[in-house]
């Protein structure tokens, strides 16, 4: 259990700057695991160390090249000359609603309703450029704005919420609390019903398994190890 | 070429063999007794060297694992002497410690039960393994299924020793379990015909995981939050605290929980909050990174509610019990122990050793498939060794396409090509290289059905619960576990808080915590709960500094090239 840190003596080692300061690292580390290797305690802009929670969502450079480059700190390896920091925090308004509120009305866009800056989207695009999920977030900004929900579901459906769009767009736009909003209209109004799933729920409400699964509560260990060994499977593939 | 050339000629191999194992199609699968002889024979749990019993406490004889031990019987952060607990902060009818989908879920049913809601959530709101789990939610609701069914594919995943109240309640909430997220708007995947999109699934015996893509946790997690979000704009009565957990519980002289000390991780700050009802939402213990194991669980995953409801004379079960995901991923060394979904092989991959063998049915319960894979590679040498040491074995995802068509891996797995991409391999037409990886906690706090704990005033729900999975739970259960119990906790912590009538609160058992452990000789013990792994960098610290995190024995950079982050 005692591990050493030593490095080992092939490892090439590369400069990276942490908010301004210089310092050396080792190959391979992602941008995450080089800030603790720096001796940093992370309590935020850390999260899944994943790629799925979007906590650390961060903006670097290289040191001779101005370019702002948008990447998740637990999923990007350091690479020579970087400039980096993590993003701890950013601020977001979002509009005020109950599901009950998405109900789509016929002839009128609910996503335009709750956030109508959204018109004054004027295409150029930083959002996209900003995505570590690398979305096509413009084209659901498009979508929303035409109220072309099923778009919007299926183009955002990988954000992990991190809000770099908002962070670089320039008129202030909040595309990552909308695609939510879109989602869950989506999810609870146009996704057809599955009767199937409303059936087994009143079955069980109606004590249908009710009697069965008392015998199998009751059932000595023995028979029910037989019944499992002998349980059908239905195919896998 | 995203595979370095010493493992190309193993990859090599296994594409070879690739025709004529689909042509022969999935391994048997094991009997009953071949998995107790490979399980006991090879899993981690049956390491004795790696447990040893509590000395104090409600489980004291219990074997434990030696991380866990250390925390249970560790020292409180408090000193009780020192508290005023005049000086309350927030005075609500329930607390919630934890904040992924049973904290979330929790909270949002107590607030529809009319109770106020505070949330202390140790990270940001929503910021738990929940979000990271990938491959679906059981429910058994498909007309050839039945919660009978589901409910004998538990107790045998579980090696028969889960407590049936519990898988009762489990399997005859599930389907309603879908249907409530989806009325706040989780998108479900769906077929043509409308019915929900099912997959079968390690040791279940009918297609009932209910997926999002892969991205099933990040779905339900993002809606309940933005639920919770909506209602506190609303003005009700829900609020939440982030970067501030619960250090310990607080109690009242008639022996009830009464609330809990918190502390902003940031300011180092305490506050205290008085609550009729605690229920403890923390999540699992990855990060505790028991027996070295690299983990696929989020950064906070460290055991506290655990540490927390011991300590003011909780019992757990089944703590003996971890599970390792079969596949979590040996290569590339930024993401090791990175979760591979299940889903893989619920989809068709097979798992490969170096020589192109099938060596195990892809769909055997998680604790078989990882017993057989730690045989492959430490009893028969026949893994496949990384440059930086790690040792796994082939999982033959480009399979998948082959079996379901072109474009299946993209459609169902985009999270995994996109995570395996950043690192210039396509899965599409690449294998990945996995091993064991700490997974889940299958044991933890006693629970009654309606998630009340032995200790009055205290709930449990989610992973830091223990008894409903007995000794191994099947994929696709813990998101589940997530929603039946976090339901019930909110339901039955808002009834409880309508009823109860608080004493004078007190810190007394932190008092005889203190006086139990010291008699034990227990005093060096490390403070807990442990809150943070502490993986910075230990070089040259200022003379005196304590840190806010135990300090880990896995810095990102060990002995090996690399390691683990």
């Amino acid at each position: 259990m005692t591990q050493k840190t030593k490095v080992a003596e092939k490892v090439q080692m590369l400069d990276i700057y942490v908010m301004g300061k210089h310092y050396q690292v080792p190959e391979g580390l992602t941008i995450q695991a080089a800030l603790e290797y720096c001796g940093y305690n992370l309590i935020r802009a850390v999260g899944c160390r994943s790629g799925f929670c979007g906590a650390c969502a961060t903006v670097y450079c290289f040191k001779n090249d101005p370019q702002l480059r948008y990447a998740l700190a637990c999923q990007k390896a350091i690479e020579q000359d970087m400039y980096l920091t993590q993003i701890p925090f950013f601020p977001v308004a979002q509009a005020l609603y109950g599901v009950e509120d998405l109900r789509p009305e016929e002839g009128e866009n609910r996503l335009v309703g709750l956030y109508p800056d959204i018109l004054t989207c004027f295409g150029c695009n930083n959002c996209t450029k900003s995505c570590p999920q690398d979305l096509e977030v413009m084209e659901f900004m498009s979508a929303a704005i035409r109220g072309d929900y099923e778009k919007v579901y299926e183009k955002s459906f990988d954000c992990l919420m991190c809000g770099l769009c908002a962070a670089r767009c320039p008129q202030g736009l909040r595309p990552y609390v909308m695609a939510i909003a879109a989602r869950r209209l989506r999810g609870a109004y146009l996704a057809p019903t599955s009767q199937h799933n409303l059936d087994r729920v009143k079955e069980i409400e109606e004590g249908k398994f009710d009697d069965e699964i008392g015998k199998l509560k009751e059932m000595p260990g023995d028979e029910l190890r037989e019944l499992y060994a002998k349980r059908e499977i239905e195919p896998a593939l | 070429m995203p595979y370095p050339a010493s493992m190309e000629e193993s990859k090599r191999k296994m594409e070879e063999t690739r025709a004529k194992r689909l042509e022969k199609g999935l391994a048997s699968r094991v009997s009953a007794e071949e998995r107790e002889v490979l399980v006991n024979k090879f899993h981690p749990d049956f390491i004795k060297e790696q447990f040893r019993e509590l000395r104090v406490g409600p489980n004291k004889g219990s074997r434990t694992p030696l991380e866990i031990a250390d925390l249970l019987e560790g020292n409180s952060r408090i000193d009780p002497d020192k508290i005023d607990l005049a000086g309350i902060d927030y005075d609500v009818d329930v607390l919630v410690i934890g904040c992924g989908g049973a904290g979330g879920s929790a909270a949002l049913l107590a607030e529809e039960n009319g109770a106020s809601v505070l949330i202390s959530s140790k990270l940001r709101l929503g910021d738990a393994n929940t979000i990271g789990a990938q491959a679906g939610t059981q429910a058994c609701d498909r007309a050839n299924d039945s919660p009978a069914i589901h409910y004998l594919d538990v107790m045998g995943g579980g090696h028969y020793v889960n407590v049936p109240e519990l898988v009762e309640a489990l399997v005859t909430d599930s389907p309603d379990v879908i249907r409530w997220l989806e009325s706040l708007g989780v998108n479900w995947d769906k077929e043509p015909d409308n019915s929900y999109h099912e997959l079968s699934g390690g040791g279940a015996s009918r297609r009932r995981m209910h997926s999002c893509r892969d991205y099933t946790g990040l779905e339900e997690m993002r809606v309940v939050r933005d639920e919770i979000r909506q209602r506190n704009m609303h003005g009700r009565k829900i609020d939440w605290l982030e970067f501030e957990p619960a250090i310990e519980l607080i109690m009242d002289d008639q022996g009830q929980v009464a609330g809990a000390i918190l502390m902003n991780l940031e300011t180092r700050r305490m506050r205290i909050v008085r609550a009729k009802a605690v229920v403890t939402a923390t999540g699992g213990l990855g990060r505790t990174h028991i027996q070295g194991f690299p983990t696929t669980n989020h950064y906070g995953a460290t055991a506290d509610g655990l540490v927390l409801a011991y300590r003011v004379g909780c019992p757990i079960v089944h703590m003996d019990t971890m599970q390792y995901h079969p596949t979590g991923a040996a290569f590339p060394p930024q993401i090791l122990g990175f979760l591979v979904t299940e889903k893989v092989r619920t989809l068709g991959a097979e798992l490969v050793n170096c020589d192109g063998e099938q060596f195990i049915h892809p769909l055997e319960a998680r604790d078989t498939e990882a017993s057989a894979e730690i045989r492959e590679c430490k009893e028969r040498g026949k893994g496949v060794t990384t440059p930086t040491g790690e040792v796994g074995v082939w999982l033959d995802s480009p399979m998948i396409e082959i079996r379901r068509g072109e474009g299946t891996i993209r459609r169902e797995l985009p999270a995994m090509v996109r995570q395996f991409g950043r690192f210039n391999i396509d899965i599409t037409k690449e294998p990945m290289l996995v091993y064991p990886t700490l997974h889940y906690q299958n044991g933890g706090i006693v629970i009654k059905a309606d998630a009340s704990t032995p200790v009055p005033g205290l709930f449990a729900a989610g992973e830091c619960e223990g008894g409903v999975h007995g000794r191994n739970r099947l994929i696709g259960n813990s998101t589940l576990d997530l929603f039946v119990f976090g339901r019930r906790a909110g339901r039955a912590a808002a009834k409880w808080a309508k009823e109860v009538e608080l004493g004078k609160l007190t810190l007394e058992h932190i008092r005889k915590w203190q006086r139990e452990i010291k008699e034990a000789g227990l005093e060096e013990m490390p403070v807990s709960p442990m809150l943070l792994p502490n993986y910075a960098n230990q070089e040259r610290p200022v003379p005196g500094f304590q840190p806010l995190g135990q300090i880990s024995p896995y810095t990102p950079f060990g002995d090996r090239a690399i390691r683990w982050i």
